[in-house]
This record gives C-alpha cells, structure tokens and sequence, in this order.
C-alpha cells in the first residue's frame, strides 16, 4: 500500500494547486502565502469554495430556463421565419431520422448542464451536511462533472458554423437566437463553479470524527 | 521518504521507488503519477506538427455551402466574424477565445517551456508559462467544435450540398495531434524540472 494514514493537512503541510509541492504551513497563519517551486497562492482547502459554488450554480440554474426557453436559431427561408429552441432542434432530428444526432444534441445540451448542477448540488449539500456516505463515490462525481461539462459547449460550436454557412441573402439565411447567449454563460459558469469546488470538503468530515 | 498528497483527497501517499510505475491514490483512487517516456521530445515534436497544422487550418478554405445557384464559401474564422456582425459581441468572443486563442497560447507556451528544455537552457519565468497551460487547458475546446462541424454538417446535409475544404481535414488533424501532444506530456516531471528554487 502506498497510502500513509494520515492526510496533508493533519502534517501541518499544505498541498500547491498547481504543482502539488507539499510545504509547511507557517504556524502564524498562512495568508497570501505562494509556493517556493511555482509560485502559485498557496491554501489548505480552495477559499470560499462553498460559498462560491453554490453561488455559481445558482446563477447558472437561473440562466438555464431562458437558455432552454428562448431560441437558439432564427431561420428565415423565402420570406418566412422560424425560431428554434434547443428542445425544437432535437425534435426535429428525431424526426428526420437522424435519431444519433438528435441523441448527441440532447445529452450535450439538455442532460449534461442539468446532471452536472445536480451533482454539484448534491455535493454542496453532503459537505454542508457533514454526510459520510460513500466518499469515494463522489469524489468520482466530482471528477466526472468536471470532465464532461466542457462538452456541452457543442450547441454554441453548431451556431457559430450555422451563421457562418447559411448566408444565401433572401433565399435562407439562420440568425443566432438570444437562447445562444444564456446557454453559453450557463456552460462557462458551471465550469468555473466545479472548478472552484474543493473535493477534498467531502473527505474532511471523515477525518474530523475519527 | 518523497510523498505527494492527493488533490482530489488530501490523503499522503507514498512515492514507489521505481520511476516506471502509476501511482493511483489509496483512498479516493486518483491518478497522481503516471510515468510518460521521451515526454519531453514526443511533446515538442507533436506541439510543433500541431503549429502548423493551425496555420493550414486557419488559412485554406473551411466549409462551402452550394444550393442551387449559390455558393457560400466559408473560413474558419467566417462564423466568429458573422456573430461579431450580429451584435453577439460576448458570443463572437467565447468561441474566438476557445477555438482560436486557448489552442494558440497552449500551442505557444508548450514550445516556450519545451524547445530550450530539451536543449537544457534556462528561460525566464518557464514555470510560470506551465501553470498558464494548465489553467487554461479546460478552455481549449477544439475537439468540442469537431463534433460541431459534423452536427452542422448532418443539419444541411439534406437541405444542400456542403463541401469540406482542405481546412476541415487539418483541423480534424490538429484536433488529434494537440490531445496527444498535451497527453504525453509528464507534469510531475515537469515542476522539478522548471523549480524556480536556486
């Protein structure tokens, strides 16, 4: 076993970020101290990492109903114009028969900006409220959320080549919709909010009972 | 006795002696070292393919559209361009940020902080440049607007005929070449070898 029993912070030893030096965490405290190797602020846990995720994912669950509400696309062809949301979009995949499509589109779209708030809410909760339950389970949470919620960037990237090649003046033409706005801030906040959670929380309530 | 403590636990595990092994954390089971031969050399090699495969990307023609008698020829850059047109502003900017700038400064400090490396020369603030890589690999999402392009494609497939240019196969290129040249890279390896300690 390579495992010691002991974690950095019992030492007195605070882990870099950035490099994950182990330093000695001075006894007068430990503000606005940097790593000797890297140069990055040093912390024992992500500061404020509550507080600011919970904000985030708040903020992020607010701009999630127009993203979903709004159009997405404007279509105009032939004097006629049709706005798309998100859901309308994989609608009409479905029914043209291109079910994959659809299939990519909603889980990138739809699934994973909902399932990654919840996970970050379910953690929020279980290190707020001390749970012990299955640590390592949602270490594994965590670690999925933060590898999949770049993905939902897809429907913004369809967009952008969408304007870009349905350009024919009068005959069709495709205007982003304000929906591309909100759901774009939707992806970058989440991001930021698992990026400003600390995982380490879920295994600190482990140790202070034992 | 050299220890590393988890960054996704905070649990203190023991480094194995031989340099070849991955270390996986006995508590939660992240992965906290994983030996990458010729980690410098493969990097560099592949940070210097994907350069030029950006610059092909970025300079050959992208995605035509032909219905009819139209043709609408297209960039790389051509949607950022249509979206800064439309008013999207913040928009224009995200996907310019992660689809052009991210890749560029990764592509940049990659050969900043590896060609005199691997000749042992020493540059200024090299460790710095290596944290900027790794807080901003998150936001390089070429692979992402890959899958875009064949969700558009799919889209106008059946409503017109689209030809991919010389730039989409680059970029498809690239898009492979700078996962591999970020995978092979050994950041452990990496922090002792750029320590700004004298």
């Amino acid at each position: 076993m390579s495992g010691l029993p002991a974690t950095a912070r019992q030492l007195g030893l605070l882990n870099c970020h950035d490099c994950h030096l182990l330093v000695e965490a001075p006894a007068d405290g430990h503000d606005h101290l940097e790593c000797p190797r890297c140069g990055a602020p040093l912390h024992e846990r992500k500061p404020n990492s509550l507080a600011r995720t919970w904000a985030l994912v708040l903020a992020a669950s607010i701009l999630y109903i127009p993203a979903n509400v709004l159009p997405m696309t404007i279509t105009s062809a032939l004097g006629t114009t049709q706005a798309d949301t998100i859901m309308s979009g994989v609608i009409y995949f479905i029914h043209s028969g291109s079910w994959e499509i659809a299939a990519v589109i909603f889980i990138a779209s739809v699934f994973v900006p909902l399932l990654k708030l919840l996970i970050l809410v379910i953690l929020l909760l279980s290190v707020q409220l001390r749970w012990r339950w299955r640590p390592k389970d949602r270490t594994m949470l965590y670690r999925l959320t933060e590898m999949v919620g770049r993905w939902s960037m897809l429907d913004i990237y369809v967009v952008t080549i969408l304007v870009a090649l349905v350009k024919l003046g009068a005959v069709a033409s495709i205007e982003a919709g304000p929906a591309a706005v909100f759901f774009a801030a939707v992806v970058v906040i989440t991001m930021i909010a698992a990026e400003s959670f600390d995982p380490r929380l879920i295994w600190d309530a482990l140790e202070e009972d034992s | 006795m050299p220890v590393v403590a988890c960054h996704d636990c905070d649990l203190l595990n023991r480094l194995p002696d031989e340099a070849a092994a991955t270390l996986l954390c006995a508590r939660c089971g992240a992965v906290l070292q994983k030996h990458k031969p010729d980690s410098i050399e493969r990097s560099l090699a592949l940070t210097l393919a994907a350069l030029i495969l950006f610059i092909v990307a970025n300079s050959f023609p992208f995605l035509a559209m032909k219905s009819g008698g139209f043709v609408q020829e297209t960039k790389l850059l051509t949607g950022i361009v249509e979206l800064w047109r439309q008013e999207l502003y913040g928009l224009a900017s995200l996907v310019l940020i992660t689809c052009v700038l991210v890749p560029l400064l990764q592509m940049s400090c990659l050969l900043y902080i590896l060609a005199p490396l691997k000749y042992d020369r020493p540059v200024p603030h090299a460790i710095r440049a290596f944290r900027l890589l790794r807080h901003i690999a998150p936001w390089g999402m070429l692979e992402i607007f890959m899958l875009g392009i064949l969700v558009a494609l799919v889209k106008l497939g059946k409503m017109a005929t689209i030809v991919p240019g010389i730039s989409v196969f680059a970029f498809g290129l690239l898009v492979l070449v700078m996962a591999a040249a970020v995978t092979v890279l050994d950041p452990p390896l990496l922090w002792a070898r750029l320590d700004r300690r004298p």
